[in-house]
This record gives structure tokens, sequence and C-alpha cells, in this order.
């Protein structure tokens, strides 16, 4: 069977691989066009101009900073919780232990749309105004699931043993975290940090809800999608923000190969 | 005599599982303790109790006389060679090694030079710098009797620490180990379900089943005088005879035991029957023979002729050599 | 002068790890609290703030939500309009699973069989790269080449090819000026952004086959389709339901898309933004938005049967 692929088979998944990739670039070649009107193809001429366009629009700058503030905050905050999630899971069986799995997963395994309209029903009913940590609040549960699949992908793959050996070897509870569990766990909680970041910074269903009339980066290119403007400013903020998720992922990627924790489904 | 370690009517129970029952021993200070059983016996739990990763359900355990009830692992001075040896991946071999020394405070330089010290004593001088992932089997076994080793703990367990080796390495081993320890002067307990092993390194050994001791005792009574069937079963290649068949022998209405090696072949004699197999063993041939439906086996040294498979031969013993068991 | 043979507890450090040691569920308790607490606090009190609002009703003329128990909420979404809205989403999220298993399939089995060393690193990373790089620039890449002047209009042109284009666009509800406003635009998106959640959890099922397996069948003399068939198939399946669980709940659920390419048919999500946010009923849009968890609860019952879960 594992001989050789048919011809067809290549084909099909080399295609596939394609349709993925090729439509990303024409983000980056119509950020270069002089046309910004449409989307006529291919452009009638290049130009750099929209990069310092840009740089200098005032409208950009907010959004950024307040989506990289919301991806640091509810990163760190995931981090924490989810790590400590795992650290629990994966010690023993006890009672409600699937109950509880389900529970992490469902941020993700439900529409982004209910989380966003839960959590806006529960601001409204309590009269919560809506503020930098609205929007943290609804990243950082979604965000915690990464985390925790990143993590008990890498307990498991531990050998059991290691920890047991330290207390063995006469080290407490914090000296086996300290030098055994966080050196082994080190570089799966950075890539689960890392997915966290990518998946904070670029989301916009559940920010619509819990954003009020701020603005986030996602939020801005979605209203130059529906309302455009200067289309290729679009383009280059577009290319901002595919790079900020872009390179974590790729990091992500570099510090967990040989497992498989980043094949566990996120988003 | 000092006990270094002492169970009490220990149980250890998960559910309705009796994994450990009631079980009672004393491991003198200084022996080579085995404890012996199939797998699910109970005896890896023992061991595990000892060291404090399982709490007994019952019972009290004392090492050193000291009531360990409430000693969290850590804090025994006891430890232990993993089965799967479970060496610290991101630590060199050196820091491995030195870890128990690290984690009670001991400067780098001095537990450095210990930790190369006890490298030497396993053989594995300049491997310091290594990873385990570098290492062999073998090499990763040395390391995990230097690093337990150099913490110099009162009482040494080590849970089938030959049993992921190939069968030359591990005879090498257990010379080894068993020098080692005569050196050391220290308590090893080692866990096995290798009858040999357990028998040529102990000094003495419990044999274990469905989490009861069946037999404790030195290697010679517990070869020679099994204490039950399943003794007489796991222990040897003994023949176990049933009460009908002993009593036919001249004993008493009981299950007996008979050592192969006590046997010779006759032309006639009260066990006869045909020879269904035979097996070369180098320093002797196998024989065994269809006694009225139980099987039973003689050895015959090398050098004396064999019968052929098929022939009738009968099987003949000092009668001191039938070992009796009781009725059940 | 031998070591004692139990060292005495120095400093807290060592006796916290004795009180964990005697009382395991105490770590347990510490370890899985603050998560379980913040996952219980924000995410299941917002489901019920969600339910608790689908039980009230709008005021027809006054516009103000009347914080009473009433089914009439409920009521509405049987209304044709809603119903239409419901079954529209359904059928695209169906559609959209059915495409995104079928195009995943090649990728999932060649990367999961045949692709070794640098090629297989290069498959994972290569559906790795567009599952979690920035979901809203994808969306406007498409808006690009779905566009009448885009990419794929200018291709057809060149290659003679347009008719095919102006044949799609002429069938019976996909009707659009271009690709980029006609709901078949909409589903080509859907397809296109959700696949690689199908791909992985069916490359991992695929990989957990083992070769012998397929030997077995060659041996017992299978031809490939037969392998296939009764092999192949049967033991990817946890692998494309799992899969299938993300490409039917994302779609069930999604309102960028629809918003951007395609004829602006309203779908379950693009619904409860607009009810909550222009028109202010938010007891409708927490009931429209009850919807799709109930047909995710059901739909995660039946995979939960077929051990989906396990490939996850």
């Amino acid at each position: 069977m594992r001989s050789e692929a048919s011809w067809g088979l290549k084909a099909a998944a080399l295609g596939g691989l394609l349709f993925l990739h090729l439509p990303i670039l024409l983000i980056f070649l119509y950020a270069f066009t002089t046309e910004e009107r449409s989307y006529a193809f291919p452009p009638p001429g290049y130009t750099t101009q929209w990069f310092g366009v840009a740089w200098n629009r005032a409208d950009i700058w907010p959004p950024l900073w307040l989506s990289l503030k919301v991806a640091a905050i509810a990163t760190v905050m995931a981090m924490i919780l989810g790590t400590l999630a795992a650290a629990g899971m994966a010690r023993a069986k006890f009672f409600g232990r699937d109950q509880i799995s389900l529970l992490i997963l469902l941020p993700i395994a439900l529409p982004g749309v209910i989380t966003g309209m839960s959590l806006r029903s529960a601001f409204g009913i309590m009269d919560i105004p809506f503020s930098t940590w609205t929007i943290v609040l609804g990243h950082a549960t979604f965000c915690i699931v990464i985390v925790y699949n990143n993590a008990i992908a890498r307990m498991r793959r531990l050998s059991g043993g290691i920890m047991e050996a330290s207390a063995d070897l006469g080290a407490n509870a914090f000296q086996t975290f300290r030098y055994v569990l966080l050196p082994n766990l080190g570089s799966a909680l950075l890539a689960g940090g890392m997915l966290a970041f990518a998946l904070s910074f670029d989301e916009v269903i559940v920010t619509t809800f819990t954003a009020g009339q701020q603005s986030t980066l996602p939020i801005w290119m979605l209203n130059e999608l529906v309302r455009p403007r200067q289309r290729p400013v679009t383009n280059v903020v577009a290319i901002v923000v595919f790079a900020a998720t872009f390179v974590p992922i790729l990091i992500a990627y570099y510090l967990t190969r040989g497992g498989s924790e980043t094949a566990g489904m996120g988003k | 005599m000092t006990i270094a370690v002492e169970f009490a009517n220990v149980s250890r129970h998960f559910g309705t599982v009796r994994a450990v029952d009631g079980v009672d021993l004393t491991i003198a200070e200084g022996s080579f303790f085995a404890m012996l059983g199939p797998s699910g016996s109970g005896k890896t739990t023992c061991l595990r109790l000892i060291s404090g990763f399982e709490k007994p359900t019952g019972g009290q355990i004392r090492i050193f006389g000291e009531d360990v009830s409430e000693t969290p692992p850590h804090l025994r001075n006891v430890n232990t060679v993993f089965q799967d040896y479970a060496l610290f991946p991101h630590l060199n071999v050196r820091d491995n090694v030195a870890y128990g020394l690290m984690v009670k405070g001991m400067g780098r330089a001095a537990r450095y030079r210990k930790a190369e010290e006890m490298l030497a004593l396993v053989k594995l001088d300049g491997y310091g710098d290594r990873k385990p992932a570098q290492l062999s089997g073998g090499q990763r076994q040395r390391v995990a009797l230097a690093r337990a080793l150099v913490n110099e703990p009162r009482v040494l367990l080590l849970d089938e620490p030959l049993g992921a080796l190939d069968l030359k390495l591990r005879e090498a081993m257990q010379d080894e180990l068993k020098a080692l320890q005569h050196k050391l002067g220290l308590t090893f307990v080692f866990v096995t379900h290798d009858q040999h092993e357990a028998l040529s390194m102990a000094d003495s050994l419990a044999v274990f089943n469905e989490g009861r001791i069946a037999q404790i005792g030195t290697p010679q009574d517990i070869y020679d005088r099994p204490a039950t069937r399943f003794v007489a079963d796991f222990v040897g290649s003994s023949n176990v005879l049933p009460p009908d068949l002993t009593r036919a022998l001249g004993g008493p209405a009981e299950w007996a035991s008979l050592r192969p090696e006590a046997t010779r072949l006759a032309p006639t004699g009260p066990v006869s029957g045909t020879v269904i197999a035979l097996r070369y063993l180098g320093s002797g041939t196998r024989v065994v023979i269809d006694a009225g439906g139980t099987e039973v086996a003689a050895l015959v040294p090398a050098g004396q002729p064999v019968p052929a498979e098929g022939a009738t031969t009968a099987i003949a013993f000092e009668p001191s050599a039938l070992h009796l068991m009781g009725t059940t | 002068m031998t070591a004692r043979a139990i060292l005495p507890a120095k400093g807290a450090a060592d006796h916290l790890t004795g009180t964990f040691w005697r009382r395991p569920q105490l770590l347990l308790l510490l370890l899985i609290t603050p998560p379980l607490l913040w996952l219980g606090v924000v995410y299941l009190g917002s489901l019920a703030a969600l339910l608790l609002q689908s039980f009230y009703s709008i005021d027809e003329f006054s516009g103000v939500v009347k914080e009473e128990f009433t089914l009439k909420t409920y009521a509405e979404l049987f209304r044709a309009q809603n119903l239409d809205i419901i079954i529209r989403t359904v059928v695209m999220a169906t559609a959209v699973t059915l495409a995104c298993a079928i195009l995943a399939f090649p990728i999932a089995y060649y990367a999961a069989r045949y692709a070794k060393g640098p090629w297989k690193a290069a498959f994972y990373l290569g559906v790795m790269l567009p599952l979690w790089s920035s979901y809203l620039v994808k969306v406007y890449a498409w808006k690009l080449i779905l566009a009448k002047e885009g990419i794929l209009g200018w291709a057809a042109e060149g290659t003679g090819t347009g008719f095919i284009i102006t044949g799609i666009l002429s069938i019976p509800g996909m009707e659009g000026s271009s690709l980029s406003t006609s709901p078949f635009g909409t589903f080509l998106v859907f397809v296109y952004i959700w696949l690689p959640y199908m791909i992985l959890p069916m490359q991992a099922a695929l990989e957990r086959v083992p070769n012998s397996m397929l030997e077995a069948s060659a041996d017992l003399g299978a031809t490939r389709s037969q392998t296939f068939r009764t092999v192949i198939l049967p033991l990817a399946l946890p692998g494309v339901i799992a899969g299938s669980i993300f490409t039917f709940s994302l779609t069930l659920g999604d309102y960028i898309i629809p918003q951007i390419v395609g004829d602006s048919s309203r779908f379950i999500g693009l619904t409860v933004y607009q009810l909550q946010g222009t028109a202010g009923n938010t007891p409708l849009a927490a009931a429209f938005a009850v919807v799709p968890i109930l047909i995710m609860l059901v739909y995660l019952a039946l995979a939960k049967r077929a051990g989906a879960f396990d490939a996850l």
C-alpha cells in the first residue's frame, strides 16, 4: 500500500494545499497596487506608497494597541488557567472528569457568535459597561483550551515516572515543579501561549459583541471591508495582522516539533 | 539484626481490587531481598508502599523502626531504581545523578564530585555530559542506579531493573548488582517476575500471589520445600503431584512436589508412562512422561542414554525427595 | 553515623508537600478550581444569561425588553421568514461540511500514508498555517479573488472559460452580479476557511490505521477500491466526524463571511448580530443563538456515539 501514490492522488493533494495558500498571496500583491477603488487584476501599476499612508493614518494605531493589549492579557490569563486545568486533569481520574473536559472544549466547539451573544447578554443583565476587560474576558475564555490542549498533550507524552523519580530523590512538590515539570513543559506552554496570542489578536466574531464602541484591529478591518475607503491600506493592515498571527504560529510549530500538540484542534 | 523494613498486616485495596492484602514481612538490614511473583500479584505495589507512592489502606509500615504512614516519599531516605529508569530527559547524566544532592542544597562543585565518583562506581566515567537519549539501555540502567545510590539511601528499591535488558547483559548486571550490594552493605529490595533471577541473587525472598505472600524464606527453602502448589508451580521446574499419585507412591494423600533433578529413569517403578516430550538443556535432557494423566518430568544428565519419544519408561527417586504440601 | 531513614520536614515547602501527599484531592482541588471557577462563572454564567434573555420578550410598540418569562420569543422562531433562515443555515453548513470532507480526503490521505520526512513536515505546516492564520485576512483575500474585476474573472476571460462563471451564476438560487455577490461565493469561502479543520483530524485518524491492516486486506485478495471502502473509510470516519464538528459548528454561527461575500441573504449568525445590534431585539437574538446550541448538542451526542472524540 505504501508503495507509491497514484498520479491523481498526488495532484489532488498538492492542488488542495495550493488552494489553501494561493489566496493569501493576493493580499500581498494588492498592497502594492496603484488602483484604490477596485480590485482590478492585474493591478494597473505598482507602488509602495500605501505603507507610508497606513503608517500616517491616525485611526489605525489605537486599534493596533488595543489588539496587542487584549491579546497579551488574554494570553497570560489563558496560560495560567489552561496550565492549572491541564495539571489537574492529567493527574488522576475523578468523578466529573469528562464533564470538565467538555466544559473546557465548549467555548471553541460552539460557534463564536454564541459565546459573543452570551457574554453580551450577561454584561447587559449585570449592567457591566464595555471596556478592555470585557474583551479580555471573552478572549481568555476561548484561549484556555488552546493552552490546555498543548499542555495536556505534552504531559501525556512525558513519562509519568520522572515526577515520581524527583520525589523519590528528595525533591518537594515545588522543586519537582521547578526542576522537572517546568523544563519539560515549558516549550509546550510557550507554544500554547503563542497560538493563544495569534488567536486573540485576530479574533473578530466574539469581539464585536464585547467591544462596544471600541475598535480592535480586526474590527477596524471589518469596517473597512464593509465600507471600503483606501483599499490598499486595508491590505497593508491585513499584512500586519497576518504577520502578527503567522510568526507566533511558526514559533509554536518549532517548539512542539515531534509532538502532536499543535494538531490538537483549536479556534 | 536490625530490621530495615517491616510490614505489619499491610493492605492496599483499590476499590474492590485487593492489590496487597494483609501482608506481614520483615527485611533485615544489609540483605538482598527479592519480591517474586507473576504480574498483578502485588509485589510492585509493595515496593511502592515502601517508597511512599502508594499509601496502605490498612496496617503499618516501619522503616528502621519508624512508622512512615505520615511520611511523604521525598522525606523517606529510600531510593528507587525505576523499571523504565525514569531518567530526566532534559538533564545530562551528571545532573541526573546529582539531582538528589541538588534538591537537598549541596553546592555545585561538591555534588558534581560525588556524581563523578558514583558514575565511576557504575563504570560510566566520562559519560557525564551525555543526555539520557544518547545512552544504551544498559547504560541508562547504570545511570538510574548511580542516581539512586549517590543519596546514600538506607534502603535501595529496584523495580524489575533488568527487565528491559537482553539476556547476556542481564546476567552480567545480576553479578554486578550482587557485588555492588556486598560492597556497600546496603539493603536491596528487588522486585522481579523472573524466578531464576530471584533465586540466584536474593538472600531471602517472598513469593507473592494475588496480593498475599505465598511463602517467604531463603532460596533453598523455597526451591526445595515449596509451601504451596502455586509456589512449586511458579518457582521451580518442579513436578506437582496430585494426592492420588502421592498415595500410589506410598505417601499420604497430599499434594507433593518432586524436583526433576532428584529423579532418574528406571525400567520399572511406581511412576511409569509414555515419553511425550524431550527437551535438550545442554547440561542434560528433560524427559516428560505421561503418568496416567499427570505429566512428570525427569532430568537425565548429559552423557546418559535418553529414551525416544513414545517409548515407555519409569521414574525412580528416593522417598525423601518427595516434598509434601498439604491437601489443598 | 548512618543517616536517618526518615528525614525531618524543613520549612513550609516540605510540610505542604506532605499535606498534598496525604490529601491528593486537596492539590487537585487547588489546581482545578481557578479554571473551573472561570469557565463556570464567565462561560456557563453567560450561557445562562443568554437562556434567560431568550425567555424575555420585546414590547412591539416601545421596543423595550420586558423581563417576564414567556415563550413568545421562541414562537417567533417558527415564523416563515425565521424558519427560512434556520433552514438556509443548516443546508449551507451541511453542504460546506460535505465539500470539506471530499476536498480534505486526498490531502489527509496523502499526508498520512505517503508523505515522508520533510514532505510530511511541509504538509503538516501547510495545513496548520492556514488553520491558525488570520481569519479576516483570509476572508478578505476571497473578496479580492471573487470580485467581478478580480483575478478569477480575469483568468476566465483570458482562457475563454467565462461561461463557467456565467453558468454558475445562472443556476437558480446562485444568482448574483459576480461570484462575490452570489451564494455560491459564500459557500466557496466557507469551504476554504474551514477546510483545515477537516484535514487535521482526518489525517490523525488515517495515521492510526496500521499499515499491517491494509496489507492484511490486500493479502486477503481485496482490490484497492475494496480496501478503501471496507477498511480505510470506516477507520477514517471518526476523524471525518471530528472534523465535521468544527466545519458544521463554525458555519452555523459565522456572520462575517455572509456579510462580506454573498447576496446578503441572512444566516443565523448574521441574524443574531443584526437583531442585537441595529434592531435592539436582544430576546429574539438570544433565542436565535440557542438554535445552534441545540443543533450542536444533538450533533455532539451523535459524534460521541461514533467515537469521534478520540480523534480530536
